[in-house]
């Protein structure tokens, strides 16, 4: 992203952003949901895009994580708590249930995290679904309320997707930070070659797990949003194929590019509804569509743009690694 | 946007000139993928063969019915968004879902829009949350499950029960329906096994059911793992009688499970083997269009639309508001509205009355024993 | 005692399933470090295949033979020439996802254009159970065992034994090395995914008949397999057989003496102990490269 001015980067910006708030305004009650629900997919996904595009640790349980944020939220705001709270919960949560799954794993053997998710995702559906007393077990959870932020309820289908949106912003300006901060260069620096950071003095295993943990907590913040979005949650959205979407949203994107989890998550979540007008064929014609796009570009939609780039990137990427580098020396 | 916009009223007012010739437009929202694609795509089918029949002899009020059908992806988040657009498009009823999850979250949806839900789900608690625009197509659990229960312990006179129920929200909603009802009569419930959905091993369950030794099993699964069970039950020489309900003993499962089915009983509510020479003619133009037999949700999705019809000709016009006041209390005669197939009442709460039956295997066929008749 | 026999031989019949569908699997992995998501997709396609030749008049046997060599140049041929080569050399996740949207495809295509219905399948073994010990066995579940067990003895053997392993082997550890010494890596990489297609057909004209030809039928078997191959070791063939088999012993255990609720809970959690205690898997080697 670093081939066009400045100004123009910022007016771009500006622009999309200004489109996100305006044009939604006069949308239908369907439109605004799906677009709700693109707000909070992208938020699961850019915390699996941090796992895995920067710190290069595949997750296949951060649909798990979703739904534990979107239990912890509906169950707590259908107990008369207040959704900010719940959010918290959902973060602290997700957040601690990442770093005990992923120490013992990361203890082993680098890949091997993907393979302990994987079997995570599947017990965390039969908590979800068996411990009625806590989850309402396969009934679910019906009735889940809607926020009052700063006293404007948002029952409604517009100022909802104003909270989704507000909350994708301040998600995507924290992972922005993040990012650029020494732990974000440790992490691309992790993902780039672990032995060399490990060698340049990193504890690798920390920030590895500490970028696991941190991506779950985005998790858990998207189902925390999923909850109140639907007002209704069974277990059976978040099985394994909702890790799987998610994984799919992250790579399909662009895996480490800032942008791409906000366009995998657009072509998850839009492209089948646009080609529901072909009816019966619709998924069909998105899994080829899907195929024919990674053939085309395996690094994904931003890696396209990339390609032409890549040359800029890596001069730029080193030296961003030197400055990484000495900033973690300095601060050490 | 716009342009779209203008295309829509130009047509708009194209078409107005002739609006009472306009179609009726339904809308159709269902699990035509995921888990229950099978159940959803007989829905559909039901559907699209009722308005075939129905507009090939003219419509009803002389007006065509139209219907759109969407996919909710078995998913109730899905199915909301679906059903917000289906209500954006302000069809004259709604059609659907058939999971209770997401009839759940898409009721109170259609109540706020004013627009009448005729759905699939069987669940008892979906009527009795005071919707006043929702109907049922079939027997809500918590009418069949009563039945089943008197049967086991008036008819087998088993004093312990087995209870095997497939962990979905249909098996569920019946396993605890029937355990409720089983304990009030004073049957006891000795070995209560959840099983998965597509589970292809039932060693372990029948192995548990054996040794639980009960006096009668009740089986409430899907009809393909109903078969393998039976298969399973029959290997271990597990002799208790069985009883289910339509997933136990419909023609699919008889076929699949072989003499293994034998001496099976089941209570059906709606099912195409029922002995009522309509639904025989049914049953036959379905599988001559589909090429397939359909399962009980196949008539419930061809029965919405008759309930459509019949309501709609009971007000002797198209009017989305007085729908749902209409239907409540109402009784469908097969005798004026073949389509309807057997006689049927709805109540207030939007549940459905009529007759049952309960059917035992006997050499690979269905034998009705008893005839069950209306409530009220 | 008499419950625990039935238990294990129905355990080891399905795990023999599991076990059919997982060593095509780590075959892939081995040779091409191909994920196949779409592994259980695989199985049931060929059996709709068969079922297509049949409808279209071609008797059993025409429809078995016309199935699998439609099977291996679909999901040999086409699935390596069409998906694997353009991915391939941009690692492991890409090409993953690629089959997981191969999987959504194949099952909405079938959906599609066959049915949504299950349909009965024509069991090549006869049907009907013999008596061991006193205890019925399905005939089905020893043919669909005594085929998994040759199919890892005959793969072993084409690896250890002969020249034409020996190359495939080398293509898989160290391409750049065996093309130097010469052997086609390419072609052997195309064997080996002519292989799993083979492989998947037969097991899909096994299994079909007791699962049915339906077309979400690989969903469940595909995460099996998955799991019985990390289980057993992700790069021997034969640790698929182990990992089957064992998953599913302990799927029929812990239902029976666990919970009925968290059968599914025993062999995830038996998962993460192999990971925790024993990384290479079961009967696996330790990994010789680094995804």
């Amino acid at each position: 992203m670093t081939g066009f001015a400045k100004p123009l980067k910022i007016a771009l910006g500006l622009a999309v952003i200004a489109g996100l708030i305006v044009v939604p305004m006069n949308f239908n009650r369907y439109g605004l949901f799906i677009l709700s629900q693109w707000a909070v997919m992208s938020i699961a996904a850019m915390g699996l895009n941090l796992t895995l595009g920067y710190a290069g640790q595949v997750s296949l349980a951060q649909g798990a994580f979703v739904g534990i944020g979107a239990y912890a939220a509906a169950i707590m705001t259908t107990h008369g708590w207040p959704l900010p709270a719940a959010i918290l919960v959902a973060i602290v949560l997700s957040f601690a249930v990442g770093w005990v799954l992923g120490y013992p794993a990361l203890r082993v053997q680098h890949h091997y995290l993907a393979f302990v998710t994987l079997a995570f995702s599947t017990l965390a559906f039969l908590v979800f679904r068996n411990e009625s007393w806590l989850t309402g077990g396969i009934y679910g959870i019906s009735n889940i309320p809607r926020p009052h932020i700063f006293g404007i309820a948002t029952n409604k289908p517009l100022p909802f997707y104003y909270v989704c949106l507000g909350t994708l912003a301040i998600v995507s300006l924290a992972v922005w930070w993040l990012i650029r901060s020494p732990w974000g260069r440790a992490f691309m620096a992790l993902r780039e070659n672990p032995l060399r950071a490990q060698s340049l003095g990193i504890d690798t295993r920390r920030y590895t797990l500490m970028a696991f943990a941190i991506g779950s907590a985005l998790g858990g913040v998207a189902g925390a949003l999923y909850a109140p979005l639907t007002q209704y949650i069974d277990p059976v959205p978040f099985n394994l194929s909702l890790s799987l979407d998610l994984l799919m949203m992250v790579i399909v994107g662009g895996a480490g590019f800032y942008f791409g989890p906000f366009l995998g998550a657009m072509i998850a979540v839009l492209l089948p509804e646009w080609l529901r007008f072909t009816e019966g064929y619709y998924l069909m014609l998105y899994a080829i569509a899907v195929m024919l796009l990674l053939i085309w570009s395996p690094t994904g939609i931003l890696g396209i743009l990339d390609r032409y780039l890549a040359e800029r990137r890596t001069k730029a990427a080193s030296a961003l690694r030197a400055v990484a580098k000495s900033r973690l020396e300095t601060a050490q | 946007m716009k342009s779209t916009l203008m295309v829509g009223a130009l047509l708009t007012a194209l078409t107005a000139t002739s609006a009472f010739a306009q179609a009726i437009k339904l809308a159709d929202v269902a699990e035509l993928s995921g888990g229950g694609a099978t159940v959803g795509t007989n829905w559909k089918n039901g559907i699209d063969l009722a308005i075939e029949e129905i507009n090939a002899k003219g419509g009803v009020l002389g007006r065509k019915l139209e219907v759109t059908h969407a996919d909710s992806q078995s998913n109730p988040g899905v199915a909301r968004a679906q059903v917000q657009k289906a209500l954006d498009a302000e069809p004259y009823v709604l059609l659907g879902p058939g999971y209770s999850g997401s009839v759940k979250v898409t009721a109170p949806l259609a109540a706020e829009a004013g627009i009448a839900q005729i759905m699939g789900g069987e669940a008892a608690e979906l009527t009795q949350a005071g919707n006043k625009f929702l109907f049922r197509t079939s027997f809500g659990q918590q009418s069949s499950m009563p039945k089943v229960a008197k049967y086991i312990h008036d008819d087998m006179k088993a004093k312990t029960v087995a209870v095997v129920w497939v962990n979905n929200d249909f098996g569920r909603g019946g396993r605890d329906m029937v355990t409720k009802e089983l304990e009030r009569l004073g049957s006891k419930v000795v070995a209560d096994l959840s099983t998965e959905a597509g589970q292809a091993d039932f060693a372990a369950d029948v192995g548990k059911i054996k040794a639980a030794n009960p006096d009668a099993v009740f089986v409430y699964l899907n009809e393909e793992e109903s078969a393998r069970i039976l298969k399973e039950l029959k290997r271990q020489g597990v002799t208790a009688p069985l009883m289910g309900e339509t997933t136990l003993i419909g023609q699919k499962v008889i076929e699949l499970a072989g003499d293994a089915a034998n001496g099976a009983r089941g209570h059906v509510g709606l099912t195409t083997d029922a002995p009522v020479d309509l639904i025989k003619a049914f049953r036959e133009k379905f599988s001559k269009k589909y090429n397939y037999v359909p399962d009980h949700n196949g008539l419930k999705g061809y029965l919405a639309v008759y309930m459509v019809k019949a309501t709609t000709e009971k007000m002797g016009k198209v009017d989305p508001k007085k729908f749902a006041e209409t239907l409540h209390g109402l009784t469908i005669k097969a005798a004026d509205e073949p389509g309807i197939l057997m006689d049927v009442t709805f109540s207030d709460t939007g549940d459905i009355d009529r007759q049952s039956f309960l059917v035992e295997v006997v050499e690979g066929k269905q034998v009705v024993k008893q005839v069950l008749p209306k409530v009220k | 005692m008499s419950n625990l026999f039935d238990l294990l031989v129905a355990g080891l019949a399905t795990g023999a399933i599991y076990a059919l569908v997982a060593v095509g699997f780590t075959l892939l992995w081995q040779t091409s470090q191909t994920i196949n998501f779409a592994q259980g997709e695989f199985v049931m396609l060929p059996a709709f295949l068969m079922l297509a030749a049949m409808h279209a008049g071609a008797p059993f046997w025409l429809a078995i033979i016309l199935g699998i060599l439609l099977s291996m140049i679909l999901l040999g041929l086409g699935f390596k020439m069409l998906l694997v080569d353009p991915m391939m050399r941009h690692g492991v996740l890409p090409l993953a996802i690629a089959t997981m949207a191969l999987a959504i495809g194949l099952k909405e295509a079938v959906k599609q254009f066959f049915s949504a219905e299950a349909s009965p399948f024509p069991s090549i073994v006869p049907t009907g159970d013999v008596s061991i010990f006193g205890h019925a066995v399905s005939l089905q579940s020893i043919g669909v065992l005594i085929v998994a067990i040759l199919a890892v003895v005959g793969l072993t053997t084409l690896l250890n034994r002969t020249s034409l392993g020996h190359q495939m082997q080398a293509a898989a550890q160290n391409p750049t090395v065996a093309r130097i010494i010469g052997v086609p890596v390419e072609r052997m990489i195309l064997l080996t995914f002519l292989i799993n297609a083979f492989l998947v057909a037969l097991a899909s004209l096994l299994i079909t008949p007791i699962y049915l030809a339906k077309f979400s039928s690989g969903e469940v078997l595909g995460q099996a397999a998955f799991i019985a191959a990390i289980v057993g070791g992700f790069n021997q063939v034969r640790g698929a057989i182990a990992g089957g088999l064992l998953i599913g012993v302990l799927d029929n255990l812990a239902a029976a003496y666990v919970s009925t609720q968290y059968r599914a809970a025993v062999p995830m959690i038996f998962l993460i102990a192999v990971i925790l205690f024993r990384p290479q898997g079961l009967l696996g080697r330790a990994e010789e490269r680094t995804v």
